[in-house]
């Protein structure tokens, strides 16, 4: 166990560092440069930028410093936002986003599967069925679509539900539903089938053949083996989440890191860009380590290579 | 002659070793011909009706994308004068003296976009570019990951210790984050290269659309390998693998001539079920306008296009949006039956 850790761990390490820097060299391809598309400046003081950002030394020793900065958790200063440091900018903004994300998977993880349950228990019948064919739309539509479509109805013509910002409860319902709706999906069918699969065990007919009734020995036994997958499908669902907040959070102009992300793209302030990838990225590779633990501990039949 | 009931020797019957009639012959003839691998698969396939109901919606779209645009009278970046913001089916005032006066004139089926443009055409080109990326972009998938996943699993030892570390660590990659970043970064030096010589075509498909394809080749084939890889690993021990290499045969020969044919139920469903998802990337990176470059449009362009209208005109986003579902719905239930079909070991 401590070894799989350890090496699980060890592989998390690689895998940051690499998004580090392929960053950073990417960001550095970008001819030109992060001064240029300012209003034309004196060769003086573009020096001077130039010295003060450190952006006149060779690209090794900046890319050195550079990490080990950002191990300190300093991204440096942002280009566009004067006066603000990336990570300032990172504090801000992050926990707006992973409280619509948080809300958005618990709302995907309650809704899902219990749904999926109930189609595998009531399998063939019509609510199986009917789950069935909600969850096969669910994850064919992209969360753009989600989010505009719920923006037209709600917003523009029942106008009852506000569609820009974030500062009452209200607004939370869109964006939550727009995010939640493909791992929701997607969790009703994966616990579906997993329930289906552990339902025609050994163990359940034992159970009934013992006399549990069929609610005990759905949540006594049943439901806790049926959720292992669901487990695995955390850390994908954490990227989706992510992924679907760059443009949950562009719509409904939240101010989120997702958004900032995008809008540093196009106000090319590399600083934020470099800065908003690493710590993502940082966030899910962590996360999955997290969730690829506990599933060894949860299931000690997985075999740890 | 008479025979004796207790004798030990052998009853033969004379008859017995008659030559056979041709109705006997007839008799052993297996009636129902052999059914091949391709006919099995394909005869479980047409069961299925949901897949084949997919199938004429893809072919549907794919002839509304591919082959009408090119005899359809208008053009997608043809601005109308005074068709800006027309609803369905209806006429601008020029269009409407010019029936008065007897000519006819095609109707707008969708509409116009504000800047004239009829939509139904740019509807059928957005498609077309979103079904060519899904495709393109799912060949490259297809080729680098086979390829890497069976040269792997193949070799085995540290080729594949190696190989597979690598593939573990792009696995975990954020891959939305590097998306967005690539195509960023690659956009400049891509337009750069436009300017050389032999290098031109870029433009016209635009260097987003090129960095897209670029970093599916680099990120996207890592489920493709893996799926290969674990195909391969089972294969390679068989009996006729062996025989293969008694025989002197090539290690790439073996490889693709044995292994790869022989994991192609899983190759034909991995590829069918990769589709949708490249379909998925585009138009979500197109919708952040990290996608395909300005007069062409996409069907996430257009969505997002269509949002500061929403108001007014929200048939402009309801078609591309409706389309994209269908598409990508479409090719995840062609791509279950086809597992059903072909790989039913798969089905879970």
């Amino acid at each position: 166990m401590l070894k799989y850790i350890v090496k699980r761990i060890g592989l998390a390490v690689v895998t940051i560092w690499a998004v580090a820097t392929i960053t950073f060299f990417l960001m550095n391809m970008v001819p030109g440069g992060p001064f240029l598309s300012e209003k034309a400046i004196s060769p003086q003081a573009q020096a001077a930028l130039e010295a003060k950002y450190g952006l006149d030394k060779p690209l090794f020793q900046q890319y050195i410093t550079y990490l080990t900065d950002a191990l300190h958790g300093d991204f440096g200063d942002s280009l566009k936002q004067r006066g603000r440091t990336v990570m300032s900018i990172i504090q801000t903004k992050f926990p707006v986003s992973a409280r619509v994300g948080g809300i958005s998977v618990l709302v995907a993880l309650c809704i899902g599967i219990p749904l999926g349950c109930i189609a595998a228990i009531r399998r063939g019948k019509f609510i199986d069925s009917f789950i069935s064919v909600v969850a096969t739309c669910g994850i064919a539509v992209p969360s753009f679509v989600i989010c505009t479509v719920l923006m037209y109805f709600f917003g523009v013509k029942l106008r009852i539900l506000p569609t820009l910002g974030l500062t009452s409860w209200k607004h939370y319902i869109m964006p939550v539903i727009a995010l939640a709706f493909y791992p929701t999906a997607y969790i009703m069918r994966l616990t579906r089938s997993s329930m289906l699969d552990v339902l025609g065990q050994d163990y359940m007919r034992t159970a009934k053949a013992k006399g549990l009734s069929q609610v005990v020995s759905i949540f006594k036994h049943a439901l806790r083996n049926a959720i292992l997958p669901v487990i695995t499908y955390v850390g994908p669902m954490l990227a989706y989440t992510l992924s679907g907040s760059f443009v949950v959070e562009k719509i409904f102009t939240i101010p989120g890191l997702g958004g900032e992300f995008i809008g540093s793209i196009t106000s090319r302030d590399y600083t934020v860009i470099m800065g908003t990838t690493i710590f993502l990225a940082t966030l899910i590779v962590v996360m999955n380590v997290i969730v690829d633990i506990i599933y060894k501990i949860v299931d000690p039949r997985i075999k740890l290579k | 002659m008479k025979q004796n009931p207790i004798s030990f020797q052998l009853k033969l019957n004379p008859e017995d070793f008659l030559p056979a009639s041709e109705e006997e012959k007839e008799s052993l003839v297996i009636m129902r011909e052999s059914v091949s691998f391709w006919k099995d698969g394909f005869r479980r396939l047409v069961k299925n009706k949901v897949a084949m109901v997919s199938v004429a919606v893809i072919l549907i779209v794919m002839v509304f994308s591919f082959i009408v645009p090119s005899f359809y009278p208008y053009s997608y970046k043809e601005q109308i004068k005074g068709a800006n913001n027309l609803k369905p089916m209806q006429y601008s005032e020029k269009e409407l003296e010019a029936i008065e006066a007897g000519e006819k004139v095609f109707p707008h089926i969708f509409g116009t976009d504000k800047l004239g443009r009829d939509y139904a055409i740019r509807v059928m080109m957005g498609s077309r570019i979103s079904l060519l990326v899904g495709l393109i972009a799912t060949v490259i998938i297809l080729v680098i990951g086979s390829a890497y996943g069976s040269i792997a699993a193949f070799f085995g030892g540290w080729v594949d210790l190696v190989m597979m570390r690598i593939v573990d660590i792009i696995y975990t990659i954020p891959d939305i984050l590097l998306i967005v970043l690539l195509s960023f970064a690659l956009k400049a030096p891509l337009a750069a290269l436009t300017s050389l010589p032999g290098f031109g075509w870029i433009r016209t498909v635009g260097e987003n659309l090129i960095s897209i394809f670029i970093v599916f080749a680099l990120l996207y084939w890592v489920g493709m390998a893996r799926m290969v890889r674990s195909q391969v690993l089972m294969l390679k021990e068989s009996e006729y693998v062996t025989a293969a290499r008694a025989l002197g045969v090539g290690n790439g020969k073996i490889i693709k001539k044995h292994l790869l044919t022989n994991c192609i139920g899983t190759l034909i469903v991995t590829t069918t079920l990769q589709i949708p998802s490249s379909i998925f990337t585009e138009s979500f990176l197109s919708f952040l306008g990290l996608g395909v470059a300005v007069p062409l449009p996409s069907l996430g362009s257009l969505a997002s296009e269509a949002i500061n209208g929403l108001n007014t005109y929200p048939y402009l986003l309801f078609i591309p949006a409706a389309l994209i579902s269908l598409i990508i719905l479409s090719f995840n239930l062609l791509g279950d039956g086809l597992r059903d079909a072909f790989d039913p070991k798969l089905k879970n």
